[in-house]
């Protein structure tokens, strides 16, 4: 399944009312270590299809979506269970580190 | 285990790394170079402007520059491998490296360029706050600060460079410094002072950063008199240098006190035969992208000479 871009308008419908654990990656094309991320991700969503759900936000394009959600680092990653950030973690984290973080929110 | 014995594997990617593999690779050793899953490219990979680095007279973007070398080091036949060395064992006669999936991989010969991670304050608070307004990272986060009041902690070329930078986003940047000069290069420290928007706090340390879910203020001692002021403040970006990252090889590599590797006089060689160590790893005192790619460099050609060596005897004995 491939990671959806989600914007401000799509975010409750794609994000706060998802049924199943929803990674957010925010990143921007300033950012390298979001570069890095990304294909982590991208390989994480293979490893978790049909379980968890992975989207990606462009902070440079949705920058109010990127205050309301508090964010002032690049890259975060929230962890959202039934509309609630269950976790949020920023900086580059391995996929090893990653898994066991989704592991324990499954 | 993968059966292939390889000659060279080259750990860490910064100029020292990209650098050797670069030499190793028209030496004919195909090196194996793991870049790391979250750091390749190092820590230029988080600049803007490199200004210094010859060949480049208007100046280079630290991305550009480390992208240019992955691709010179790929164009000579370096296989890149993006994941992280979990597990090094040296001391054998045959190397081994365990990637994040577990896979053994072994050589003749290693190279270390781990390179150097960011220091923290050690205060309180600063963990809690990381990504809440504390940040190391200028270009990841700068934009986020946009016409507010922001601190960059430290006086180096590094803090220098963050802080002219941040002055594109924030309303003020305070810098915030020990001492009363600072220890940047005259160019990068120039440019700073005069900057309207920067102001310098100076003989001053963070002893405390305040704010319930993201940066509202820091408290500043004074390293004169001891006294302490609560400032307010939205953004407090550190830049008060790096640590060697040789956590792989504490047990089996000497390090010094500070926990940089050791190497021999006039070699790039370590205590152990066949490991060999360059870049910000080994680097106390320059720790600039030209001398982390000048030892790069070296400690490929004494990887070669090494690895000449033990065929010579082989083909004697």
């Amino acid at each position: 399944m491939a990671v959806t871009h989600v914007k401000e308008a799509t975010f409750a419908d794609e994000v706060l009312m998802a049924p199943e654990l929803v990674v957010v990656d925010y990143w921007a094309d300033w950012c390298a270590p979001c570069k890095q991320l990304s294909p982590i991700i991208d390989e994480l969503a293979r490893t978790y299809e049909g379980r968890v759900k992975f989207v990606k936000v462009d902070t440079s394009a949705e920058p109010g979506l990127a205050a309301q959600q508090g964010i002032l680092s690049l890259p975060t990653l929230q962890f959202f269970q039934a509309g609630r950030v269950a976790k949020s973690l920023s900086g580059g984290k391995s996929k090893n580190a990653l898994k066991k973080v989704i592991d324990e929110l499954l | 285990m993968s059966e292939k014995i390889h000659d060279v594997i080259i750990v860490g990617s910064g100029p020292a790394g990209y650098t050797a593999a670069i030499y190793a690779a028209r030496a004919a050793l195909e090196p194996v170079l793991f870049e790391g899953s979250l750091d390749s490219g190092g820590a230029l990979m988080n600049t803007t402007e490199v200004e210094n680095y010859p060949g480049f007279a208007e100046g280079i973007m630290g991305p550009d520059l480390m992208l240019a070398m992955r691709a010179q080091a790929e164009r000579f036949g370096t296989q890149i491998i993006t994941d992280d060395a979990t597990e090094l064992k040296l001391t054998g006669a045959v190397k081994e490296v365990t990637d994040s999936d577990g896979v053994v991989w072994r050589s003749r010969a290693v190279i270390l360029a781990m390179g150097s991670g960011y220091r923290k304050l050690g205060i309180d608070d600063e963990d809690r706050l990381s990504g809440r307004g504390v940040s190391w990272c200028a270009t990841c986060d700068g934009a986020f600060f946009r016409n507010k009041d922001i601190a960059v902690v430290g006086g180096g070329d590094s803090a220098m460079e963050e802080a002219t930078f941040l002055t594109r986003f924030a309303n003020k940047v305070t810098v915030i410094h020990r001492r009363d000069e600072l220890r940047a290069s005259a160019i990068m420290a120039g440019r700073a002072k005069r900057d309207p928007k920067i102001e310098f706090a100076w003989n001053s340390s963070v002893s405390g950063i305040g704010g319930e879910n993201s940066v509202e203020s820091i408290t500043l001692t004074d390293t004169v008199t001891g006294q302490h002021r609560e400032v307010p403040m939205q953004g407090l970006f550190i830049a008060v240098g790096h640590d060697p990252r040789s956590e792989l090889v504490t047990d089996q590599v000497e390090l010094d006190e500070d926990g940089y590797v050791l190497t021999q006089p006039d070699s790039t060689g370590t205590n152990l035969v066949g490991v060999f160590a360059c870049g910000d790893l080994v680097d106390h005192t320059y720790r600039q992208a030209i001398t982390a790619a000048g030892s790069g460099c070296a400690a490929a050609l004494d990887a070669e000479k090494y690895l000449a060596a033990l065929d010579d005897m082989a083909a004697t004995a």
